[in-house]
């Protein structure tokens, strides 16, 4: 091969690793992690896409921290590999575009909120300036605040000053592990607002919350965990996209319960009836259904579409998983 | 970020805690009442009528007794900030937000203990030199090497610390430095035990000492530093190197060889990289 055609082939390869998708802000599969007896993760996959909002849930002791913490390279696991923004987590050099804040957040007492943030900066590497330092405080409520001693912040301002700690070095994939757990409403609102945002400017949100409405509110995507496994994961759509209609009915003949459960699993309450749709329902079967009950004598009183919340669709995943494994092992 | 200045990051954070940290001021207080009380009984001293033979031993006995105590503080001081410092921050959280970011345990950790090696040493080696001040003042007296002395001194808080980081890995803040005190306290009390045994002839006794000296390097480190501060004739007064003197726990009858030398700095290698072995696999 002649230097001109391999210059052209090497040109060509490097046109197309240019053209290939950025790798995932963070990708890991098969993570386990055991602590003596206890199986605290087994058999985690995940996918974290660039600009992309992922919510972690699941009940207390599902293993989300230590997923986090995996995925950081902070605990090695015992198995599985992870990869943070294209390189394996274990190389400290994957952390230095990513915000960590902790589920157990704590920072230097005896430093100032402007001090933890330079100091922050500087390890990340990011020549972060000054004045961006004190954007990155004004941004989670903290202007004025800079010079004031870390050891008399409460317990909500540390952990608004943990935000920043996580925005200071220009992140391109965020892991907010319980963000609000000490904030009040408003400051709620306030990492709502800047998830928002950061989504907005193409950063990647692994959010890890117990407040369910939270996660339903910012998140494009959310993996549920239950006892260390991935028990279910999916947009919101996908996830909540099973619907379900009440009615209102009387004088209901077995043909027209035999309708009624055609369509699908009926949950009868009195003169209510429960009905879930199919996914693939194009909009024909609720008024098929209200005809033909009509035509088999039954008198329809209200016709009213259910939504199914998040917290109704995470418990009852957690419960049918727990169900599941009271049947015994499959 | 390049591991040096990460090191040198960590470094200049655990001084700033050192000197923000009340241990600071604890340690100056005990420095001024010890260098307080010392200049009194020196003062004291320089009254009574002794020939100035008998004013230099008991000079040297006196200074080595002193800076007894400010390695003593100095191992307490380094101690009990080494523990809290590395276990207690990863214990309460505040490591686990510095060890996400782009840096290497193992910078983390040689920061830590860089920093409180400037730390512990710049106090043994300021407040000691402080003291020989105050007996060249009190009582005319100079050490023959106060440079190699205090340098010893330095060295073996720089071991004791080493130890504690260590233990600080692997156990809670408070019981790190406790056993690490603790530690100290009984190879120095080895060291005594042995040169009583060397001095009655009896070796099994004897070598307690050389035994204790060679796992822990504090005591050996202690005894060239009080060579290098008493006055040479101090030992034939006392008897000579044979006869009793060895026996006495502030005299010290030979200097120290660089072969033990060699050893307390490998042994300081040695204890640090099983401190990173066992930093760098811990799950936080």
């Amino acid at each position: 091969m002649s230097t001109v055609d391999s210059g052209a082939g090497v040109q060509a390869a490097a046109d197309l690793v240019a053209g290939l998708p950025p790798a995932p802000a963070a990708w890991c599969t098969g993570l386990r992690k055991q602590y003596r007896k206890h199986l605290a993760v087994e058999d985690v996959s995940l996918q974290v896409g660039r600009g992309e909002i992922v919510g972690l849930l699941g009940p207390n002791g599902a293993g989300k921290t230590t997923v986090i913490k995996m995925l950081l390279g902070l605990v090695r696991p015992d198995a599985g590999e992870a990869m943070l923004l294209g390189q394996r987590s274990a190389d400290p050099a994957a952390r230095a575009r990513v915000g960590y804040l902790p589920e157990l957040f704590r920072y230097q007492p005896w430093l100032t909120a402007a001090e933890v943030l330079a100091l922050h900066a500087r390890l990340s590497g990011a020549g972060v300036p000054a004045a961006e330092q004190r954007d990155c405080l004004a941004l989670v409520g903290l202007s004025g605040r800079g010079d004031d001693r870390v050891g008399g912040f409460s317990k909500g301002m540390q952990q608004r000053l943990g935000l920043a700690v996580a925005l200071v070095g220009r992140p391109e994939f965020v892991v907010l592990d319980e963000p609000t757990s000490a904030l009040d409403p408003l400051g709620r609102a306030d990492v709502r607002d800047i998830v928002l945002e950061l989504r907005s400017r193409g950063v990647a949100v692994l959010l890890n919350s117990h407040l369910i409405g939270e996660v339903e509110r910012v998140c494009d995507r959310v993996v549920v965990l239950d006892r260390g496994r991935v028990a279910a994961s999916g947009t919101l759509a996908e996830l909540l996209g099973q619907r379900e209609v009440r009615l209102h009915l009387t004088d209901l003949s077995p043909a027209a319960q035999q309708r009624l459960a055609a369509l699908g699993r009926v949950d009868r309450e009195g003169e209510w009836s429960t009905v879930a749709l199919s996914a693939d329902d194009d909009g024909t079967a609720v008024p098929d259904l209200v005809r033909d009950l009509v035509s088999l004598g039954a008198r329809v009183h209200a016709v009213e579409p259910v939504r199914i919340s998040l917290e109704e669709r995470l418990l009852g995943i957690l419960r049918d998983g727990a169900a599941s494994r009271a049947a015994g092992p499959s | 970020m390049s591991t040096a200045r990460t090191v040198l990051t960590i470094a200049a954070l655990t001084l700033r805690e050192a000197s923000r940290r009340r241990v600071l001021f604890a340690l100056a207080a005990l420095t001024v009442v010890l260098l307080g009380l010392s200049s009194w009984g020196f003062s004291r001293l320089a009254a009574e009528s002794l020939t100035s033979g008998e004013a230099r031993l008991t000079a040297s006995i006196l200074l080595n007794l002193v800076m007894f105590g400010y390695s003593l503080v100095a191992a307490l001081g380094t101690a009990f900030l080494a523990g809290p410092t590395l276990s207690g921050e990863t214990e309460s959280g505040i490591a686990l937000s510095m060890l996400a970011r782009p840096i290497r345990r193992s910078a983390f950790l040689l920061g830590k203990w860089l920093g409180l090696v400037a730390f512990g040493s710049g106090f043994v080696v300021l407040a000691g030199l402080a003291q020989i001040l105050v007996v060249r003042l009190t009582v005319d007296y100079w050490p023959p090497a106060p440079a190699t002395a205090l340098a010893l001194l330095a060295a073996q808080t720089v071991v004791l610390l080493t130890l504690t980081v260590l233990l600080a890995t692997v156990i809670s803040p408070m019981a790190s430095g406790v056993v690490a005190v603790g530690l100290f306290c009984t190879t120095w009390v080895a060291g005594v035990v042995g040169a009583i045994g060397e001095a009655l002839g009896n070796d099994a006794v004897g070598r307690v000492g050389s035994v204790s000296r060679v796992l822990l390097p504090t005591d050996g480190l202690w005894r060239g530093a009080m060579n290098a501060f008493q006055d040479p004739s101090a030992i034939v007064q006392f008897g000579g190197a044979d006869e009793g003197a060895g026996a006495f726990p502030f005299l010290s009858t030979a200097p120290l060889t660089l072969t033990y030398l060699g050893w307390a700095v490998l042994w300081v290698a040695m204890v640090w990289a099983l401190a990173a072995m066992s930093f760098v696999r811990r799950d936080l």
